[in-house]
């Protein structure tokens, strides 16, 4: 068991930096999903913790040991791999017991630590097996199994359910959490399936292009995401944007006119201080939040017309488009008799909207206030 | 058994009686058969003839050997001739003595009976008969033993020593980046250009100064490094996961320890078709060994067969049965590790 601190790590191939500057604290015991979309540099940063990849610039702590330069094996890690990487010429006892006999462990020892992991991972019966005789889900427990018994400080993870199907993802999604529970071993896990990093993470890492986007719990990460790509890449279906531009602002507050009214003005939103008036920013606010009636509260009306619908019997996905051609997504709860073409009022509730700078990066810059935090936190 | 086999060479392209196509493919393969295999059937055939069979005219296929017969009163077997008879009728008669163009016959069953018989009139009375002497002779006749140990010590270590170095070769430049990786695998193909000849004098000069001539050792060393070997290997260990040696890595294991129990391992399919190879090329070998080994005792199998064969005489037989053996272990590691060969030259994509 470690904590792990990741200071100003960079990665460069050549000319091309791939992780740029990445900064990060991982208690011990902590469970921490890195996220983002494939080629984000998740899978380098990982590699590089593990010390299968090189650092080309900061500092990486395992614990109070700085271990820039400690090559792989010396690092007191394991790691499941996407495609498992399990040894096809050994059964599933040789797999398992290949690297405590690199380490010169005691014969007994291995067959003890075999035994026990092999156990809780209900492999017990498949020892003598070959990875070729195994299923998916038995070849992932191999992987985890062979984690295991190295009983090492901190388990990595690669992707590891990404070459199962749905249904054997969601129970093994349920396994790797109990292991954690039961080991209380820090473990840091790769995935680009927001889903795995929501249910799974005690903290999740947001990565865009090599760098880290945000950290957060995954309920901090939904309700206040940093930046629009956040915003975007947590949550299913995705955030709405409606593309705006601000129009009068008084203290802490303005109000916006959207390009889809540009005549009409919002009620004032809660923005950050430093927003220039006239500025673009893009509304963003998330389908479940759209309303369809009127709710109380201050709301902004845009009338949309239905592309598609997606009926799923608990719950209806209507996909509309604005006057400016925005897609505006609604989670509308039950089954309701809408078309193809039919006309809505979607409202979207002022204390639901997250505003963002228009330009590349999106900066978040709602309000942050002690108010608006408690009242999302009650609902 | 029987009726799979039938079955086998009944095949037809679709289903139920034979095309034109068949035919014409079975008479294609017939013939192939014949082109390919003839030639050894009859060598292997001819090692078990004696040198008078070897030379009879018109040649027969299998081994005959001349029929003889005790007779009584004589001391050695005579031989048996169907004899054409004055009085017009043929017999069997066992020659007693020749005198020109005259021999004196008896009948084997009434050695009394004398018969002089122009030679004109008589045929050889043949029968089957292995000359099995051609193999149990050349071991006592010459060192046929020292050779034979020659080729396969050879053989054996000079394969061993292939594999392991090109093996290694391949692991490096497979699997590890580096600077100039691209450069070396060039220039190691490239050394595919270059005739064997050309580098014979060199060569030669290398191994005499290091003292190897008249040498095994001098034999081996030369051949062992393979661009051919190299080239295969590789092509194969690139098909291996790098996540496999990553995750070797993670679990302590050192790059010496990788090699043996994760990368050899695997590329077992390679690994045989480069040991057929090997084994062929080095039994087979025949220059090198001529240039390097002077002394009769050093001489490899291919070396004695080319000195058997004398300036003025050559004795068939025994040259025959010495070519079947040279055939043999060639033919055994082929007919075991001829399994591998399809799906390592599948997979490493090579010839």
């Amino acid at each position: 068991m470690a904590s792990l601190r990741l200071h100003n790590v960079v990665k460069r191939f050549g000319d091309s930096t791939v992780i740029h500057g990445a900064d990060l604290d991982v208690r011990d015991g902590e469970f921490v999903v890195f996220v983002g979309p494939s080629g984000c540099g998740k899978s380098t940063l990982l590699r590089m913790i593990c010390g299968l990849e090189g650092i080309t610039g900061g500092e990486l702590y395992i614990g109070e040991r700085r271990v820039n330069d400690v090559p792989a094996a010396q690092r007191g890690l394991a790691m499941v791999f996407q495609s498992y990487a399990l040894y096809p010429h050994m059964t599933v006892r040789q797999n398992l017991a290949f690297g405590l006999e690199n380490l010169r462990t005691p014969a007994t020892e291995i067959e003890s630590r075999v035994q026990a992991a092999a156990k809780m991972l209900r492999l017990d019966t498949l020892l003598e097996r070959r990875p070729t005789q195994l299923s998916g889900g038995q070849r992932q427990r191999v992987a985890i199994g062979r984690a295991i018994v190295r009983e090492p400080a901190i388990f990595l993870f690669d992707e590891p359910l990404s070459n199962l199907d749905a249904e054997l993802r969601v129970a093994m999604r349920n396994e790797i959490s109990a292991l954690h529970r039961r080991l209380a071993t820090t473990m840091i896990y790769v995935t680009h399936d927001q889903v795995e990093a929501m249910t799974m993470a005690d903290r999740i890492v947001v990565l865009r292009a090599g760098r880290i986007e945000q950290i957060g719990a995954p309920l901090a990460l939904y309700n206040h995401p940093a930046n629009r790509f956040v915003a975007g890449f947590i949550g299913s279906p995705q955030m709405n944007f409606l593309d705006a531009r601000i129009h009068a602002r008084t203290n802490g507050a303005a109000r916006v006119a959207l390009d889809a009214a540009p005549a009409d003005l919002s009620p004032a939103i809660r923005v950050a201080d430093d927003v220039a008036a006239d500025a673009r920013v893009a509304l963003g606010i998330r389908p479940e939040h759209v309303r369809l009636d009127p709710g109380g509260g201050d709301e902004i009306e845009v009338p949309v017309v239905i592309e598609r619908v997606e009926q799923l019997g608990t719950a209806s996905f209507v996909y509309a488009r604005t006057a400016d051609n925005a897609l505006v997504t609604l989670h509308v709860a039950g089954q309701r008799p809408f078309g193809a073409g039919d006309t809505l009022v979607a409202r979207l509730p002022i204390d639901r909207l997250h505003v963002f700078e228009a330009s590349e990066e999106g900066r978040a810059i709602t309000r942050q206030d002690a108010a608006a935090s408690a009242h999302a936190a009650a609902r | 058994m029987f009726d799979r086999l039938a079955r086998f060479v009944t095949r037809t392209h679709g289903r139920g009686a034979p095309d034109w196509t068949d035919w014409l493919t079975y008479a294609y393969l017939l013939l192939g058969l014949l082109l390919m295999f003839g030639p050894v059937v009859w060598m292997v055939l001819s090692s078990f003839k004696t040198p008078a069979a070897l030379n009879a005219f018109p040649p027969s296929l299998l081994p005959y050997g001349q029929a003889e017969a005790r007779v009584e009163g004589y001391d050695k077997p005579l031989p048996l001739f169907r004899a054409k008879l004055p009085d017009g009728s043929t017999r069997v008669l066992a020659e007693a003595r020749r005198i020109g163009l005259v021999a004196t016959m008896v009948d084997p069953q009434h050695p009394d009976e004398q018969f002089r018989v122009n030679i004109g009139d008589r045929q050889p009375e043949r029968r089957f008969q292995l000359a099995t002497g051609n193999y149990t002779e050349i071991f006592g006749k010459f060192d046929f033993g020292v050779y034979l140990w020659n080729s396969v010590f050879i053989t054996a270590v000079a394969t061993l020593i292939t594999l392991l170095f090109n093996a290694m070769a391949a692991f490096a430049l497979s699997k590890y980046r580096f600077r100039g990786r691209d450069g070396v695998l060039l220039l190691i193909i490239s050394t595919l250009m270059i005739p064997p000849t050309i580098i014979l004098v060199p060569n030669f000069l290398i191994v005499a100064q290091l003292g190897m001539l008249n040498s095994l050792w001098g034999v081996i060393w030369p051949a062992v490094a393979t661009p051919t070997g190299v080239f295969l290997l590789r092509q194969y260990m690139l098909t291996i996961p790098d996540e496999l040696i990553d995750a070797a890595r993670m679990d302590n294991a050192s790059e010496w320890r990788i090699f043996w129990r994760i990368v050899l391992p695997l590329s077992a399919p390679a690994l045989a078709v480069l040991a057929i190879f090997s084994v062929m090329w080095r039994w087979n070998d025949f220059l090198w060994p001529l240039i390097v080994l002077s002394r009769s005792e050093k001489f490899t199998l291919q070396l004695a067969l080319n000195a058997f064969q004398g300036e003025l005489t050559t004795q068939w037989n025994y040259l025959l049965a010495m070519t079947v053996i040279t055939l043999l272990p060639v033919t055994a590691v082929f007919a075991l590790l001829q399994r591998h060969i399809t799906t390592g030259i599948a997979a490493s994509g090579v010839k």
